[in-house]
């Protein structure tokens, strides 16, 4: 596997090295000189000194026969440019864009990017999993606008006492599993829900608002 | 007509002016609040500090369903950006984006964005004024007309992953498929 990494900050660097680690072919661009001649220094000759986002370079670096190009600046329009270059411009069959802005991974997944890497999301899935909220939990964004979520009964929830028959769940989405004391089952329509049971579901993130009335209930503020 | 435009340097702040005072609502973008400063007093447009780039920024400020966007900072790939943004996300029918680097510009031509290249533009006004032959790449690429249509993003590659292969005959510039061995 050829892979064409752009951008020699944290992320670059540790990709790259272990990709070379997994035996695979890697070239890295990074723009800063003083930046590209040290890790030279310490990963060996797989660094071109020169700006991933300029057609120029991103040709001479081999972006034409790369496998997966990896953009992973720090800045979301580089990402954007140097993926949307490598993949209608060098025909790079896989394309993968590092996101710090969450509100930009829709954007470049409909603009033709094929993987994104949003830190900035991966934290604050952590963050929601650690904190008891009534709220929905995301645990995978998907393409063409899914989600997987996940919903956590509470006692005063409506869906408890009831079955996914009961409810009125939005059609493009689905109710597939409950985890209940920790053991994941499929939903079944006879399945009674109980306080407690996380509800995994897949749906447009538009039927958001409806599962969380269904499942969670109304907000607090709302019910005041 | 509604008029945004990202970046208040002196081209965004001559052409916010000029729209201005042909009566058009004008709406201007920028990171430094400094850069208002090239705007005139008599100015009657709004001036929002802010990231272009940044959906939710445009959104506060009110720029969906504006008529025309123009990207105008010094960076390409934040003009690329947020022309992009404005046609996918914010129904903005024509976006303009300044791109200097010439083969970017031209591969984003094939992509539905019209740009203009700076680049391009100053060696061929100097190469004319100078009576030499200018090079003939064109400094303003007018785009494939955008429909907002998401089964013809699709057939056209620009949604959903599917790659764009534009045609020999639709590129703008010769130079731009040279790139490809």
């Amino acid at each position: 596997m050829f892979v064409l990494v752009v951008g020699g900050g944290k992320v670059g660097y540790y990709l790259t090295k272990e990709l070379i680690e997994n035996g695979h072919e890697v070239v890295l661009m990074e723009k800063d000189r003083a930046r590209a001649a040290q890790i030279t220094d310490e990963l060996g000759s797989v660094v071109v000194p020169h700006d991933g986002c300029e057609g120029k370079y991103l040709g001479e670096a081999g972006s034409n026969r790369a496998d997966i190009v990896a953009a992973v600046t720090g800045d979301d329009e580089d990402n954007l440019v140097i993926c949307q270059m490598a993949k209608h411009h060098f025909d790079v069959p896989k394309t993968i864009a590092r996101v710090n802005n969450p509100k930009n991974e829709d954007l470049f997944r409909h603009l033709g990017v094929d993987e994104i890497i949003s830190p900035t999301r991966m934290a604050l899935g952590s963050i929601e999993q650690d904190i008891p909220v009534h709220e929905l939990l995301h645990l995978a964004e998907l393409d063409n606008d899914l989600e997987i979520i996940e919903a956590q009964l509470q006692a005063d929830s409506p869906a408890v006492g009831r079955t996914p028959g009961d409810l009125v769940i939005p059609q493009e989405c689905s109710l597939f599993a409950v985890v209940r004391n920790g053991v994941a089952t499929a939903l079944r329509p006879d399945t009674v829900l109980q306080e407690g049971d996380k509800v995994i579901a897949i749906g447009k993130a538009d039927c958001e608002r409806m599962l969380h009335e269904q499942l969670i209930g109304v907000g607090e503020d709302r019910r005041a | 007509m509604k008029y945004v435009i990202v970046g208040c340097g002196r081209v965004g702040a001559a052409l916010a002016e000029a729209f201005d005072n042909d009566g058009h609502e004008v709406l201007i973008i920028d990171t430094s609040t400094r850069a208002f400063d090239r705007l005139s007093t008599e100015f009657k447009g709004q001036a929002i500090r802010g990231d272009g780039t940044d959906e939710d920024v445009l959104r506060k400020a009110g720029a969906e369903r504006a008529d025309v966007l123009l990207a105008l900072t010094e960076g390409d790939n934040r003009n690329v950006m947020a022309a992009q943004l404005a046609m996918e996300k914010l129904s903005i029918e024509r976006a303009i984006a300044k791109i200097n680097d010439p083969v970017r510009a031209a591969a984003y031509a094939e992509l539905g964005i019209a740009t203009i290249c700076r680049t391009t533009m100053l060696t061929d006004a100097t190469l004319g004024h100078l009576g030499l032959r200018p090079t003939g790449m064109p400094s303003v690429i007018a785009a494939v007309p955008h429909v907002h249509d998401h089964e013809a993003d699709a057939s056209r590659g620009l949604a959903g992953g599917a790659g764009v292969e534009p045609g020999p005959g639709t590129a703008p510039a010769s130079s731009t498929t040279e790139r490809r061995d």
